[in-house]
């Protein structure tokens, strides 16, 4: 999603300034995206279909609400997408390049609505609204207007979507990095390094400051027991609440282990007082709080710690950028280099924190996750096709890495016919 | 409500079939009749480059699915977990097999790929083909034994199959002779719609023989669907009533009949889009009859203890149905529009099309 903004962005010079290289660079990060694209459909199907294989009564129950924000995904922006992605590829010549710059906006369009459909879809499981329940259960649409109005959705979306850019800019700051430390394609590799570190400052701003601490607020405000585990708060202190940097949650004494804590600073943060009080997970009855609190708390801190980390490092190289010496400080570039895999690390441990804190609600308040299971699949069934799933999708990494790889060294000059 | 959704769902995933099922047929042509490289590279290339923008349509038409029968959804794809999956898992081997194979120049490379696409093409076609047949045969709904349900009337859970193998059994499995039957009709008419396909897209050179081959399958195709009838009727003496009752829904084996009939000219006609509309009508025709002959009901019940899954006890409330309608109505315009730029785009033969991302 991130790299579709970024396509467009290089498009958009393209048509301003009329220099090549703008165009090349949009041709060529739209292969990756293409690539993307394709692990994104191979494993998009299987995430369907998984609600109605192994969440049946899930399904059945709530199929009526989120199936409409499933299915608008499917018609809306899937097509649109599929579509135009095609267009872009094959159509430059026969369209001219405004109309070759509007399918590339198109496919952005398209992906970011997709994720703000998929974002409703959680957001209503995180916090279920416009809802009527049954008496046997089933949860029926009330106010489909609702679903988009959600207190969850729109801090939710603007965050994903946040780290999606740092995920892309990244990678465009990466291969940069790489092209000039090998000395080849140098003009391109400037070129990607300047865009990918100045979009990388800028969303990894946005992702901590306001899109995460809105977040934060929200957990705390509409699911206090995930906030306390999240943050690994054990007792409810009187008056404020400190923020811990490092600690190891320890489950049999229910205290933090190691802690390095600032006083106060969390109850700042979340509701804008020194004083405010928290609720600590002594709180909260055993059955309502996250079945795994250390796992929670580490996905936790290690995406606040790498967001922080990123703001320093992409701070930095606009820095020497700014100073114009970005170029030939080795080690900075190095650096760069190497971290596109991490805003994929903090990603994954974002929807660990978004779901692992959910739990053991599959809608929050309202079902619990055992509830939700297919009646009729054994476990048996279950852990021989994940074990399956796991085979298939290690494969599928490993041909995404060669692809990718193999595009990065072909370069993003135009091929000679 | 129910029955607008039914109509646009049952269309939704006709299309489907229609437009992916030519990449199936593409690919089992592929697997057995393309030999040189150059065929194969076209071959393949017919259907690598619409596959996943047809894919949108099993999407597409799954969300609105979950979103309008829930029950339904909820019921069918846990009950045939085991099927599903491996769908899943040849859905993925054939699109990376479609994909990578141009990625590397040499020739075990290249062959492992043709052949995951071709196999997993030729299976899904098999599989698509048992899923048909498991609807109109019915699922033993609650899983019953001795007049006992071990779980909720709408949920079931099937093996692939059941040792006896037949149909007949109390507890028939995914697979037996009568899903079997309707499997492999279903792969030879998506190996005839997918020639008509390679013929109409490509220059390739087996072009012509490819036509023998259409002629020579419908033979086959004519054979199974004479003895399909034949047996459905065995195992559901009420088969044909719905045809009785509503004689318009006649409509639907009309055109499936039109089609297999009109493909034994298949040498005579002068432009190639004629027989591949005739395939085209076999398909859609196929499906329509399929659903028709069982309607309203969407999963019969093999049992007298749970009733058969209907239109109407699976679906979700009336306010959830119709306010899909007004965003249903913006979406479709935007999917005609979509298909028809995109089909002008790619129109013509693929042959010199630059592939590969
Ligand atoms: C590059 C990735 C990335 C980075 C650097 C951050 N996040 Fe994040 N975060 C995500 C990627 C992400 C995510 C994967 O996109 C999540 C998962 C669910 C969601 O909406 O976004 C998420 C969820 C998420 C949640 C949980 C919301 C919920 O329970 O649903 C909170 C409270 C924060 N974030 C807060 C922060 C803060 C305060 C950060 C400070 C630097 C931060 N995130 C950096
Ligand atoms: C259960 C939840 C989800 C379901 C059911 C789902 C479903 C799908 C499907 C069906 C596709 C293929 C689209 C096509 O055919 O064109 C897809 C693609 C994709 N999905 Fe998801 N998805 C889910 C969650 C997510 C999440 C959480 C993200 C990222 C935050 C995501 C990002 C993508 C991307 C980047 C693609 C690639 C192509 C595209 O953007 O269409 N998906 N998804
Ligand atoms: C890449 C993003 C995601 C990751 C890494 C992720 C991960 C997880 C995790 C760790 C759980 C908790 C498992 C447990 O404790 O039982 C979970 C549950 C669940 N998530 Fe996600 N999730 C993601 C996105 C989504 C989205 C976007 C949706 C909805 C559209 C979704 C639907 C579900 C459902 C239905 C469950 C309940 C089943 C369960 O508990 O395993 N997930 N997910």
């Amino acid at each position: 999603m991130g790299l579709s903004l970024i396509i467009v962005y290089f498009k958009w010079q393209y048509l301003r300034k009329k220099v090549e290289k703008f165009n090349d660079a949009a041709k060529f990060f739209m292969k990756i995206f293409a690539i993307n694209f394709t692990m994104g459909v191979v494993t998009g199907i299987p995430m369907e279909f998984q609600f109605g294989t192994n969440w049946a009564k899930f399904s059945e129950l709530t199929g009526g609400i989120i199936g409409q924000t499933l299915a608008m995904e499917g018609t809306f922006s899937f097509f649109l997408e599929s579509s135009f992605l095609a267009l872009f590829i094959f159509g430059e010549k026969l369209m001219g390049q405004k109309l070759h710059f509007l399918t590339g906006f198109l496919v952005f369009l398209g992906s970011w609505a997709s994720g703000y459909l998929i974002l409703a879809t959680n957001a209503w499981m995180q916090h279920p609204v416009g809802y009527e329940i049954l008496e046997n259960g089933t949860f029926v649409l009330e106010n489909f207007s609702a679903l988009f109005s959600n207190p969850w959705l729109f801090p939710a979306f603007l965050h994903n979507q946040a780290a999606s850019v740092v995920t892309s800019s990244f990678v465009v700051a990466s291969i940069g990095a790489f092209y000039i430390l090998n000395n080849r394609d140098v003009e391109y590799g400037k070129l990607f390094l300047k865009t990918g570190v100045v979009i990388g400052l800028v969303s990894s701003l946005l992702v901590a400051f306001p899109t995460g601490d809105w977040n934060a607020k929200n957990v705390a405000k509409y699911q206090p027991a995930a906030f306390a585990a999240m943050e690994g708060i054990f007792e409810t202190e009187h008056a404020g609440s400190e923020i811990v940097l490092i600690g190891q949650p320890n489950m049999v004494e229910k205290k933090l282990d190691n802690k390095i804590a600032v006083p106060n600073v969390l109850s700042f943060l979340t509701y804008g007082r020194w004083d405010a009080q928290i609720q600590g997970m002594d709180q909260f009855e055993e059955d309502v709080l996250p079945d795994n609190v250390p796992a929670l708390y580490y996905s936790y801190h290690i995406m606040v710690g790498l967001g922080t980390i990123f703001i320093g490092v992409m701070g930095l190289a606009v820095l020497f950028l700014l100073l114009g010496k970005l170029y030939k400080i080795k080690s900075l570039l190095w650096g760069i280099m190497f971290l596109f895999p991490f805003p994929y690390i903090a990603n994954i441990t974002g929807w660990y924190v978004a779901e692992l804190g959910r739990q053991p609600w599959l809608v929050y308040g309202l079902l619990r996750t055992s509830d939700g299971v297919s009646p009729t699949v054994s476990s048996g069934n279950t852990l021989f096709t994940l074990i399956g799933f796991v085979g298939l999708y290690i494969l599928l990494g490993l041909l995404f890495l060669v692809l990718v790889g193999k595009t990065i060294h072909q370069g993003p000059k135009p091929q000679i016919h | 409500m129910e029955v607008f959704w039914y109509i646009i769902i049952a269309t939704v995933l006709a299309i489907f079939f229609i437009l992916d099922g030519y990449d199936f047929g593409a690919g089992i042509i592929h697997l057995f009749f393309a030999k040189t490289e150059k065929d194969k590279v076209v071959i393949a290339k017919s259907a690598g480059l619409f596959w996943d923008s047809n894919e949108v349509w099993l999407v597409a038409g799954g969300g609105l699915l979950f979103m309008a029968f829930p029950i339904f959804y909820a019921s069918v794809f846990s009950g045939f977990y085991l099927p599903l999956i491996i769908v899943l898992w040849l859905i993925v081997f054939r699109a990376i097999g479609l994909e990578f194979r141009g990625q590397f120049d040499f020739q075990m490379w290249k062959d492992i790929w043709d052949k995951a696409f071709g196999v997993s093409s030729l299976l899904l076609a098999l599989f698509f083909g048992i899923a048909l047949g498991n609807v109109v045969r019915g699922v033993n709904l609650g899983s019953t034994s001795n007049g006992v349900s071990l779980h909720e009337g709408h949920y079931f859970f099937l093996p692939l199959w059941d040792s006896s193998f037949s149909p007949l059994s109390d507890t028939p499995g995914v697979i037996d002779w009568f899903t079997l039957i309707i499997g492999v009709i279903t792969v030879v008419a998506l190996a005839i719609h997918g020639a008509n396909w390679v013929i109409l897209k490509t220059e390739s050179s087996i072009n012509t023989k490819l036509k023998s081959v259409i002629f020579n399958l419908n033979i086959t195709l004519t054979a199974l669907t004479i003895l399909s009838l034949v047996v459905w009727l065995k195992i559901n003496p009420e088969a044909m009533d719905n045809f009785y009752d509503k004689p318009y829904f006649g409509i639907f084996p009309l055109i499936y009949f039109i089609g297999v009939g009109g493909l034994f000219f298949v040498k005579k006609f002068k432009k190639d889009v004629y027989p591949f509309i005739l395939s085209t009508l076999v398909i859609l025709g196929g499906i329509t009859a399929t659903l028709a002959s069982i309607f309203p009901v969407i999963l019969p019940s093999t049992n007298d203890i749970n009733e058969s899954l209907t239109i109407y006890n699976t679906a979700t409330s009336d306010y959830g149905l119709s306010v899909a309608v007004y965003w249903g109505i913006i979406g479709f315009t935007l999917l005609i529009f979509y298909f028809i730029i995109q089909k002008r785009l790619l129109g013509g033969k693929i042959d010199h099309m630059d592939y590969g991302h």
